[in-house]
């Protein structure tokens, strides 16, 4: 007859305590789910900026039209790349598997924003432009173009005072503007995006780059991308290298490369450190709020359920009655706390230039740590029920 | 006629306080009260009484002597075997101490609830009838907030009875009432346990409701006697026939 296996059905049969003491005092309610709201909106926020960092640091990387990458050993990311002798490219065309090696040359650079005529640093990639090095459409149709000297391709999603540029290109009229001392010739957009160590980046010929930087050596590469041989294997390729080359070279997979990238944003510099402590505050602040006002409603219900305790019910029912109330604002909480930094990260990614964007992981994620952050509050609340003494009733 | 004793006890003392501090409550007491029985238990304040009912409620770890209730030794019972005794007893408590976010109806039902065997339905219709019983039954849906001092006290009345307990225990009940709603309450409770065959054991100062009674202790300074001249025609009179 019955419906429900056993627990379950005794469920069902129970009346919801938890659920109706908290909806019985609304003011106390909303200051709870108030203050998960908060704790998740912090984490949401936090953990967002700290997933943006490694996306918009990959981006580039993760848009390479190459199987394996070649950097200098004392390469630390995509700004300190170091450079390499483009002999070991050359060398590397000798191992089977591999079909075709390009360099590109890496820097920063100081240029004048068309729009403010201020300075402002941009990064400068310069290739070979019969080459397809990007799996990004609009440099592979623009790329031919570079070949005149001193014309460059412009971020659209660079970060700055770029509207006023970024429109007049889109109309299709080339601009110039000066960089250290010299013309170039911006001719027109790609997307990329802004990053945490670059606010933006031009695109242009390796001679040009040369031109732009007459010091850089020719033969001192930032950059080595290897295209292999349809159907060889990426990771053997790589290993065959690192055994061929010499060790002034770091051999890397394509995903490996994007590791190394995260790596450093993760481990030198301090960004994803500051991001988790603050995630790790706003769980404790949460925590914090929630036990309060989980301990102030199992104070005011003491007599209640002292009473409950003397009608036959065990602590253990009580203790369940305080994780009931646990769960019940975990999830309540949680629908404005997931709400809320979804305008966040659109406000956040228009004036950042970040790609910030909620993730089904992500949201999980925050879920489980407003579950844990209201269990641990139900536990220590908990502590208090100790009070409830139907000895004292009488 | 013989009835099986409700509560049978036996060289009981109970102490308060530990060290020099160590009081004793509760001196050899010896109490048989019958099934079926009402039982009024007076005594000035301090002189043990709510202590000696906590006792017999399975609220409070026993010390020594002999302490059967309903046939369970409750000496040296285990905190988890008391609440399952006190699954068999109904309480009525000077406030009505009912819960403020539960509805009568839900507040009735949780008396069923703790017992686990029947279903929500069923829970739900005995409680109502209960409470239509002890005349509330345009308030079953209503918080105690909503409801009066009698109103309250009636609604845990039937919380205390809804599930046919064996053994009802009782202190000041009609305490924080005036008296014609104390009457009523008492009234019920006798009539409802009556009904049921409930024993009852009722602590109370007041004077006004000790005609409910088959028999009047006394307790002082932890001495239990037997009340006398208060109602010699009980004695002898199988409950249900007399009052």
């Amino acid at each position: 007859m019955r419906p429900w296996p056993g627990p379950l059905h005794r469920l069902r049969q129970r009346t919801p305590l938890g659920w109706l003491q908290l909806r019985h005092d609304r003011g106390r309610l909303l200051v709870a789910l108030a203050g998960i709201a908060f704790a998740d909106v912090l984490m949401f926020t936090q953990l967002g900026f700290q997933a943006s960092i490694y996306d918009a640091n990959t981006r580039f990387h993760r848009a390479l039209n190459a199987d394996i990458v070649l950097i200098s050993p004392k390469a630390q990311n995509l700004q300190n790349l170091s450079t390499f002798p483009r002999r070991r490219l050359l060398q590397a065309m000798d191992v089977p598997g591999v079909n075709e090696g390009h360099g590109l040359y890496v820097n920063t650079l100081t240029w004048k924003n068309p729009d403010t005529r201020r300075d402002a640093t941009v990064q400068l990639f310069g290739f070979d432009p019969d080459a397809r090095l990007f799996n990004i459409p609009e440099v592979n149709a623009q790329q031919q173009t570079l070949k005149q000297a001193d014309t460059v391709l412009f971020d659209r999603g660079a970060r700055g005072p770029y509207r006023a540029t970024i429109a007049a290109l889109e109309r299709g009229e080339t601009l110039t503007t000066e960089a250290e001392r010299r013309t170039l010739r911006i001719s027109g957009l790609f997307p990329l995006g802004a990053s945490f160590g670059s606010d933006g980046t031009l695109m242009a010929s390796d001679l040009t780059f040369l031109r732009q930087f007459p010091r850089r050596n020719v033969g001192s590469l930032s950059l080595g991308l290897i295209q292999l041989q349809p159907g060889a294997d990426a990771d053997l390729v790589a290993a065959r290298l690192r055994r061929h080359l010499d060790a002034d070279v770091k051999v890397l997979t394509k995903s490996g490369y994007v590791a190394f990238e995260q790596a450093y944003w993760r481990r030198a510099s301090p960004v994803g450190v500051i991001f988790g402590m603050g995630t790790v505050m706003a769980f404790v602040v949460g925590v914090v709020i929630v036990y309060q006002v989980l301990s102030t409603d199992v104070a005011s219900h003491l007599g209640e359920y002292a009473t409950f305790r003397a009608m036959g019910f065990r602590n253990r029912y009580l203790l369940g009655v305080v994780f009931e109330q646990a769960l019940v604002l975990a999830s309540l909480g949680f629908v404005p706390g997931f709400v809320l930094p979804l305008g966040i990260y659109a406000l956040a990614s228009k004036a950042t230039f970040l790609p910030i964007a909620m993730t089904g992981e992500r949201a999980i994620k925050v879920f489980l740590l407003t579950v844990l952050m209201c269990g641990a509050s139900g536990a220590i609340a908990t502590r208090r029920l100790q009070a409830a003494d139907p000895a004292e009733l009488f | 006629m013989a009835r099986k004793a409700a509560i049978s006890i036996a060289g009981l003392d109970h102490h308060f306080g530990s060290g020099s501090l160590r009081r004793q409550v509760l001196h050899d007491i010896t109490l048989q009260v019958a099934a079926g029985e009402i039982v009024l238990l007076t005594g000035p304040s301090g002189s043990g009484k709510t202590t000696l009912l906590t006792l017999i409620g399975a609220l409070r770890h026993g010390e020594g002597g002999s302490l059967q209730v309903l046939g369970h030794e409750l000496i040296g019972c285990s905190d988890r075997q008391l609440s399952e005794v006190r699954r068999d007893h109904g309480y009525i408590f000077q406030a009505h101490n009912l819960h403020r976010s539960l509805t009568a109806l839900q507040n009735v039902r949780m008396a069923l609830e703790v017992r686990g065997h029947l279903d929500r339905t069923a829970m739900d219709d005995r409680a109502a009838s209960m409470l239509e019983q002890v005349g509330l039954a345009p308030q079953i849906h209503s918080y105690p907030d909503q409801l009066s001092g009698g109103q309250k006290q009636r609604v845990a009345v039937a919380r205390a009875l809804v599930h046919s307990p064996p053994l009802v225990l009782a202190d000041e009940p009609t305490a924080a009432l005036d008296s014609r709603s104390g009457r009523e309450v008492v009234t019920l409770m006798q009539q409802l346990a009556r009904e049921q065959n409930s024993t009852i054991l009722l602590v109370t100062h007041d004077n006004r409701i000790l005609d409910i009674a088959d028999r009047v202790l006394s307790l002082e300074d932890g001495h239990l006697r037997e009340a006398t001249g208060i109602r010699d025609a009980s004695h002898g009179t199988a409950p249900g026939n007399g009052v």
